[in-house]
């Protein structure tokens, strides 16, 4: 198996990442919330990415705000997964009055802009990692639905699935062992682009407020904290945004990979 | 320097292509090695081999293409010119003026936005050949020529609005209208029922006469390309095996391979007789799709155990549907199905898993008909879990037994569906129903989609496993060769009705009705002149016209 120079970075890129952000408390050389030094101190030996709003190390604030980020948006992209490739492969298979209340339930609720829908249902409910997890998670499911069900309408009337429908299997096994292994390589290359998206809306959120409270933090709200420096020509708020345009190339070049290599001609089902 | 008789003068040419495997290095792929032929003018050769003979990429070749990545070299001489080493400005000038090519599926090659006049004179307004009205007045008298209705105003007509025989004739018409020097026919009437193939090929053959031009006709049917052609060339892997005139091919041919070429389809099938108690019995069916189109009318057939009955028929007769009525995928509106004595449940919802176990499917696409993420071992062994809750290391041992039955050796059974030739797919697929142990196998096209030696050897294995497992047969086929070879009964459907039904014996014995008449002489026989023959004595017109 040959890794395109493209996708071996990026996996590189992702693996630190998430490392990273899986061992935050030995990686990081302060605690998340100490104040360590002066207001927006400049880059030293002791604070390699200096220091930010109220002094404290913005290193440290960087990796465990990524841990943060990176696991609220891969929580909320399985969620979105399972839920919606289960939904959406279900309502492909049954067809009917079923498919059609689901597809126009999700319609609905695209219809509605996910950021204001999630900014509503946030300043209601308290905000916790939890909440922010479901809310997320849900309204990006109806996304997944979507492709999941588009991709499983074409392999459903493929005369194995037909085959099987024959032998008399039962909707778990149509779905689960004809259905879902082919609709993979779409839905694994739509994963990838997935996490990123819930990345950015994280990210929003928290720039607005209504994400990750203080004095916990995310890259986006970091942006946030930082953002009065840019004016003073401090690149503080710089720091966090560079972050998460790298770890969402990154993805992107592994999940390009996985989409290229999954949908040639063994099978595989293109785009 | 190609002399003036020989017009086409390939020499030595040797296509080759790159493949990319799996976890391997980029390799090199000879898709046609070394291959030489020359062509008078007014002359057609026939190209024959089975899929991957490398026959229509000779074919290409010969206007300079090659399909996706694919590198020509050797010489190629057209009008005494290496047209290989005329670059893209060469080809351009070449293509669509000099050379025109007839493809197999017409219905994908004309636009379907634009009108058929439009499309025939395209390429030859392109190149110059005449004014616009000098090109369709040239279109409509061939269109005169080729027997195609209302010449003309037929032109002003899209695609989608003449039948399928009739787009391949306006095809033809289209390659003609620039008179080139050589036309290459690729597999033009593969894709068409026997009754409209036969139309086409009079067409090809009397459009090839009149004009002088010559021809390439590439086929892998024997019997189709002795009608039209002067010549034939039998290849295989990319080789030439033989060439001759076509008549010492199919009387003399030389070759082993040739010889197996032209003795295809010799089974023999000793008819059983019907038995009292049938294994299925489809009684006055009417089914339709939706609420509007009526596909059966009042359709009744039985099986007998251990016997093939054989449905015949030309596409939209209804014979795949009955099909679908029977495995409970379509319930008709009207009439019944039983199973021995025991009514089944129209619906496949309401029909329990010895229902559905006794009666089992092979499709047409054993491609699409297998799950390509499957391996072998848990396509086969799927039905023994399911059916018979057969697992471990005794299904295994059964699904050896099973690709024994099917000539497949244990290697298999951690193959892909995509590791395997289009003949072994088929066989996989035959030991898929064979797992269930069914009483009745329903076989839709299950040959139509193979090689004829490939086709062959299927039936032969049918044959077999009919008398080892006494399981019957509920045969679908457009394919009277076929039907001969291992029917009992036969069932010959028109329009959705049964037209003629009986022991094979009395079917196939005359006094013919008109249609099974038309069915019968148009299946291509291996003798020259047979074309003419039978169209000086047909009493019915074909559908497709």
């Amino acid at each position: 198996m040959r890794i395109p120079l493209s996708a071996l970075v990026g996996i590189i890129m992702t693996g630190s990442f998430f490392l990273i952000a899986l061992f935050a408390p030995l990686v990081a050389p302060y605690g998340l919330a100490e104040i360590v030094g002066d207001v927006w101190e400049p880059r030293s030996a002791e604070h390699w990415l200096g220091t930010d709003n109220i002094g404290r190390d913005l290193l440290s604030r960087m990796i465990y705000g990524g841990r943060t980020t990176i696991f609220i948006a891969t929580a909320a992209t399985a969620l979105s997964f399972i839920l919606g490739s289960i939904l959406g492969l279900t309502a492909a298979v049954l067809g009917g009055w079923i498919d059609q209340a689901m597809s126009r339930g999700v319609d609905l609720i695209m219809a509605i802009p996910s950021l204001i829908f999630a900014l509503v249902v946030l300043s209601v409910m308290p905000v916790t990692t939890f909440v922010l997890i479901v809310v997320m998670g849900l309204l990006d499911s109806t996304r997944v639905f979507r492709l999941s069900r588009a991709v499983a309408v074409d392999i459903n009337v493929m005369d194995f699935v037909e085959a099987a429908k024959l032998r008399g299997e039962k909707l778990k096994w149509i779905i689960f062992r004809e259905i879902l292994p082919n609709a993979l390589s779409p839905l694994v290359a739509e994963l990838g682009l997935r996490f990123i998206f819930a990345v950015l809306f994280l990210s929003t959120l928290s720039f607005l407020g209504l994400g990750v409270q203080p004095p916990a933090s995310d890259w986006g709200g970091m942006v946030k904290e930082n953002k009065e420096g840019i004016v003073f020509g401090i690149g503080a708020a710089l720091v966090p945004a560079a972050a998460i345009s790298i770890l969402a190339i990154s993805v992107n070049l592994v999940a390009d990979w996985v989409l290229n290599r999954t949908s040639d001609l063994k099978g595989g089902r293109g785009g | 320097m190609a002399n003036n008789k020989d017009f086409l003068d390939i020499r030595n040419l040797k296509i080759e292509a790159t493949v990319f495997p799996d976890g391997e290095p980029a390799q090199n792929l000879e898709i046609v090695g070394d291959v030489s032929l020359t062509l008078e003018k007014g002359k057609v050769l026939g190209l024959i081999g089975e899929s991957g003979a490398g026959k229509s990429t000779i074919g290409l070749a010969s206007m300079g293409y090659g399909r996706g990545t694919i590198r020509l070299s050797g010489q190629v001489f057209l009008n005494g010119r290496d047209i290989l080493k005329g670059g893209v400005k060469g080809f351009r000038e070449l293509r669509g003026k000099e050379v025109t090519y007839v493809s197999q599926s017409a219905a994908a090659s004309f636009n379907p936005a634009k009108r058929l006049m439009e499309q025939i004179i395209e390429a030859g307004l392109e190149h110059g050949v005449g004014t616009k009205a000098e090109l369709e007045k040239r279109a409509v008298r061939l269109f005169g020529e080729l027997n195609l209705p209302d010449p003309e105003n037929i032109g002003s007509r899209f695609p989608h609005q003449v039948s399928g025989g009739q787009l391949q004739r306006a095809m033809t018409v289209m390659a003609l209208v620039p008179e080139p020097d050589l036309i290459i026919f690729d597999e033009p009437t593969t894709a068409l029922d026997v009754t409209t193939q036969i139309d086409v090929l009079a067409a090809i053959k009397k459009a090839i006469r009149n004009t002088g031009v010559a021809a390439l006709y590439i086929t892998h049917d024997l019997a189709v390309v002795a009608q039209v052609s002067d010549e034939i060339m039998v290849l295989r892997a990319g080789a030439k095996i033989e060439r001759n005139t076509a008549e010492a091919i199919i009387t003399t041919p030389q070759e082993d391979y040739t010889k197996a070429l032209v003795s295809v389809r010799s089974i023999e099938h000793e008819e059983k007789k019907p038995t009292d108690k049938p294994v299925l019995s489809a009684r006055n069916i009417s089914a339709a799709y939706g609420n509007k189109v009526q596909v059966l009318t009042d359709v009744t057939v039985e099986v007998h155990p251990g016997q093939t009955l054989a449905v015949v028929g030309e596409s939209g007769s209804g014979k795949s549907t009955l099909a679908r009525v029977v495995t409970g995928l379509l319930p008709p509106f009207q009439g019944e199905v039983l199973f021995g004595d025991k009514p089944l449940s129209r619906a496949l919802e309401g029909r329990s898993k010895e229902d559905l176990r006794q009666l089992q499917m092979i499709y047409q696409m054993a491609d699409t008909a297998m799950n390509p993420r499957q391996t072998v071992g848990t396509i086969i062994g799927r039905p023994l879990e399911f059916y018979f809750d057969i697992r471990g290391s005794e299904k295994r041992k059964k699904i050896i037994e099973l690709l024994d039955e099917i000539e497949l050796g244990v290697e298999f059974i951690d193959r892909y569906p995509a590791e395997l030739s289009g003949g072994q797919k088929q066989r996989v697929c035959i030991a898929r129903s064979l797992a269930a142990k069914p009483k009745l196998i329903i076989c839709d096209e299950v040959t139509s989609a193979l090689d004829p030696l490939v086709a062959d050897g299927i039936l032969k294995l049918l044959l077999r496993l009919q008398k080892s497992e006494d399981v019957a047969y509920l045969f679908i086929t457009h394919d009277l060769a076929t039907v001969k070879a291992i029917a009992d009964s036969i069932a010959v459907m028109f329009q959705g009705k049964l037209v003629r039904y009986g022991p094979k014996s009395e079917v196939l014995a005359p006094p013919y009705d008109d249609y099974t008449d038309l069915l019968l002489s148009s299946v291509p026989e291996m003798k020259i002149g047979w074309l003419e023959e039978v169209l000086a004595s047909r009493k019915m017109e074909s559908a497709g016209n």
